[in-house]
């Protein structure tokens, strides 16, 4: 059975290490829905936050394999942990008709969303959370015209004193 | 003292007891090939003539030594070159550190002549690869590089150095580190003692055992702590293709070879066996063969010092990650420990079924007055050389032939390419280990195709006077080709006949080598023991062989180990 996994890297803040793991992916036939990556308080560390699917026998592989690059220090399932899940998503939209411009703003704030620029009938809003919120947000909105969708991929941490450091 | 760092590079060599290195020059590693020379004596430079045959020499001389095997090559087509080899020795986990040139960095990424992104082409066939970007770097990430080629799983390093950095422009004091610290590589060495307390109760419980043994006992050194484990169970032990040696063939626990042409014994004992012990081997597909079918009533242990490599195709009961030889060890002093033994009437009724499946004698051979056969030529030059030579092979039939009828009492003398199947490694491979072992019978087992693949080798072999013995079992055909066009292509042999061979005899000749072809069975041992015995020059023998001969046994793709075609 494939099961949706969060994989928490920490790896080497050094070009190439981000190659290595995406050449990773692609060489051996894993799949990546979601991948977002910068520097951690460290300078010298990266981190990487990986969304995959896969059965127990291909999620067990990848963790090997990541940890076989010379340049990961520490790997993590976050699905094995209770954690906390967050993407952030710019959206760009155009309201329809003049009367939804209301309608834009309440959607926005049940989402907990921040309008952060707006222009004659072009709004631009920036949104956080699951990345089945911000899915939920654009199927809202579907009655607009959407004009651009930025998302950030999605990060993760475990809840309580877990933690992936060195 | 300030010094360039060409010099640098010279000098990290020698402070690790780098006595030979194999390669050839370009623009871009001048000023590296210009120091080299002033250590000649010390750094003995061995100039192939291709820079795959340098990194097959390269290996070659790893894999009979336990070194690490050093290759240098020049930028762009200099390094493309060696990819084959690179990506040869990631697979058979060969330590090796191979050196490349880069254009200056001023130019890295501008597409300048001869620059190729060597890190980019080699990053999924390396064990890892390291670009240097300042002088102060060089020193310690060849440290670097070295101790991770050689520790943990051993694999390949590529070093790729920009022209500027060796020029003298900017030059350093010279320390070489004497340690290397990387936070995030630490392969862990001894096995977790609790999973080996539980193998030796699996072991001592089992009625129907087999130890499956590959390339990991070679390579860890591990052979007589396997040996001993083997006595003192009184074990039945089969190898892989890569861990030939690794176990003496003549002990009367081994049973061949297992896996697609392995004997029949051992993979009927595979099949029925209730305890697969695999020690540093993988569970190759050339191994199990249908996965479906493989090992069905086998409780797995597995020892490997990857843990990638555990469960990865098969489920393992009881994994042990560490170092093969000091796991068998940590084994052996446990089982002793615990003065107990397996259920000797369970075994002696497993020895009994198992000698049965020996009666089919499943490697038995005719050897008529016509034509001579190919494994009768192996078999022949193993007794001629007491089962003592450093055997290298190229891939192909005459490989699986090599495997089957020459049989090693020890490691690090069977020397072939068995993860990437590189045809060609061969003679290259055996340039790298006669250099090792100047002294000792080294032959090179080849077929028509292959040989032809890195023949200008033989130029090499000239210039530094190796008498190997290339061993050229000429069937007209690329043979293993054929012979799966004859099982599964209704014999239609497309593109698999050899045509237009050269005279070999003519060709090593004008190599300056002796060239000898042998077409009478009759003249078979005469022609290998003059090789043998003349320990100044190269042989090239070249056997005619019977053209349609197949390898057998043979487990089909898609069957099970139960499932072979016996002949
Ligand atoms: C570089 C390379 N190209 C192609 C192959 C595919 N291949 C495997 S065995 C073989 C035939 C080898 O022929 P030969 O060297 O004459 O040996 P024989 O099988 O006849 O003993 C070929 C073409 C390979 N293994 N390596």
């Amino acid at each position: 059975m494939t099961m949706r996994h969060v994989i928490s890297v920490l790896m080497e803040n050094e070009s190439g290490a981000l190659s290595r793991v995406v050449g990773l992916f692609s060489a051996r036939g894993y799949n990546i829905e979601s991948l977002s990556v910068a520097p951690t308080d460290d300078e010298s560390l990266s981190r990487l936050t990986l969304v995959t699917r896969g059965s127990e026998q291909i999620i067990e592989q990848i963790l090997k394999q990541l940890n076989k690059l010379i340049e990961v220090v520490k790997v993590t399932d976050l699905s094995d942990f209770q954690h906390v899940e967050r993407e952030m998503m710019l959206i760009k939209l155009e309201a329809k008709q003049a009367e939804s411009v209301t309608m834009i703003k309440q959607i926005a704030d049940v989402f907990r969303g921040k309008i952060i620029d707006l222009s004659h009938k072009t709004f631009t809003i920036e949104i956080s959370g699951k990345s089945e919120k911000l899915d939920a947000f654009i199927d809202a909105m579907s009655e607009q015209t959407i004009i651009e969708v930025v998302r950030s991929g999605c990060i993760g941490i475990a809840r309580g004193s877990v933690a992936l450091k060195v | 003292m300030e010094i360039s760092g060409a010099k640098i590079f010279v000098e990290s060599l020698k402070a690790e007891g780098v006595d030979t290195i194999f390669g050839y020059p370009g623009g871009a590693v001048l000023f590296l090939y210009d120091e080299l020379d002033k250590a000649a004596g010390e750094i003995d430079h061995i100039l192939a003539r291709h820079e795959q045959g340098a990194v097959h020499a390269a290996e070659g001389y790893a894999k009979a030594t336990n070194k690490v095997g050093v290759a240098i090559v020049t930028s762009g087509p200099g390094a493309t070159n060696a990819v084959t080899g690179i990506a040869d020795a990631f697979l058979d986990s060969v330590p090796l550190v191979v050196f490349t040139g880069q254009v200056p960095r001023a130019l890295i990424g501008n597409d300048a002549f001869q620059e190729v992104d060597i890190i980019g082409i080699t990053r999924p066939c390396v064990k890892h690869n390291f670009l240097v970007k300042n002088i102060e770097d060089l020193a310690p990430t060849i440290k670097k590089a070295f101790y991770i080629a050689g520790s943990g799983r051993p694999g390949p390093i590529v070093v790729d150095i920009p022209k500027d950095i060796t020029d003298g422009k900017e030059k350093i004091e010279f320390v070489y580190p004497e340690t290397v610290d990387i936070r995030s590589y630490n392969p862990s060495i001894k096995g977790n003692p609790k999973q080996i307390k539980l193998a030796a109760t699996a072991l001592l419980e089992s009625k129907t055992p087999i130890l499956y043994t590959g390339g990991g006992v070679v390579l860890s050194g591990g052979a007589s702590e396997l040996t001993e484990l083997a006595r003192l169970l009184n074990f039945p032990v089969t190898n892989t293709l890569m861990g030939l040696g690794g176990f003496p063939a003549s002990a009367p626990q081994f049973v061949g070879m297992l896996g697609m042409h392995g004997t029949y014994e051992a993979n009927m004992a595979m099949h029925k066996s209730d305890l697969v012990v695999a020690i540093g081997s993988r569970f190759d597909d050339r191994v199990t063969g249908n996965i479906e079918k493989f090992c069905p009533n086998a409780k797995i242990i597995h020892v490997d010092i990857d843990p990638a490599s555990i469960s990865k195709n098969v489920k393992v009961d009881i994994p042990i990650v560490g170092d093969v030889k000091q796991v068998l060890t940590d084994l052996v002093a446990e089982l002793k420990r615990r003065d107990e033994k397996p259920d000797q009437e369970a075994l002696a009724e497993w020895w009994a079924q198992i000698n049965d499946w020996r009666k089919t004698d499943c490697l038995r051979y005719e050897q008529g007055t016509e034509v001579i056969t190919a494994q009768y030529v192996i078999d022949k030059y193993w007794q001629l050389t007491n089962g003592d030579a450093y055997v290298c092979s190229d891939v192909g039939q005459h490989q699986m032939w090599a495997a089957q009828y020459y049989k090693f009492d020890e490691p690090l003398r069977w020397i072939n390419s068995g993860g990437l199947g590189t045809m060609g490694f061969g003679l290259p491979a055996a340039m790298g280990v006669q250099l090792a072992h100047p002294d000792a019978e080294v032959a090179c087992i080849t077929g028509d195709g292959s040989i032809q693949m890195c023949i200008q080798e033989l130029a090499t072999c000239t210039q530094y006077q190796l008498p190997i013995n290339i061993i050229s079992l000429n069937n007209g055909y690329l043979g293993m080709v054929r012979q799966w066009q004859e099982f599964f292509y209704q014999k239609r042999y497309s593109m698999s006949y050899m045509e237009s061979l050269p005279d070999f005899v003519k060709l090593a000749e004008a190599y300056g080598h002796i060239g000898i072809q042998i077409k009478d069975p009759a003249d078979v041992e005469g022609a290998l023991k003059q090789a043998i015995d003349d320990k100044e020059r190269l042989y090239f023998l070249d056997f005619i062989t019977n053209p349609e001969e197949n390898v057998y046994p043979m487990i089909p793709a898609g069957a099970g180990q139960n499932e072979m075609i016996l002949v």
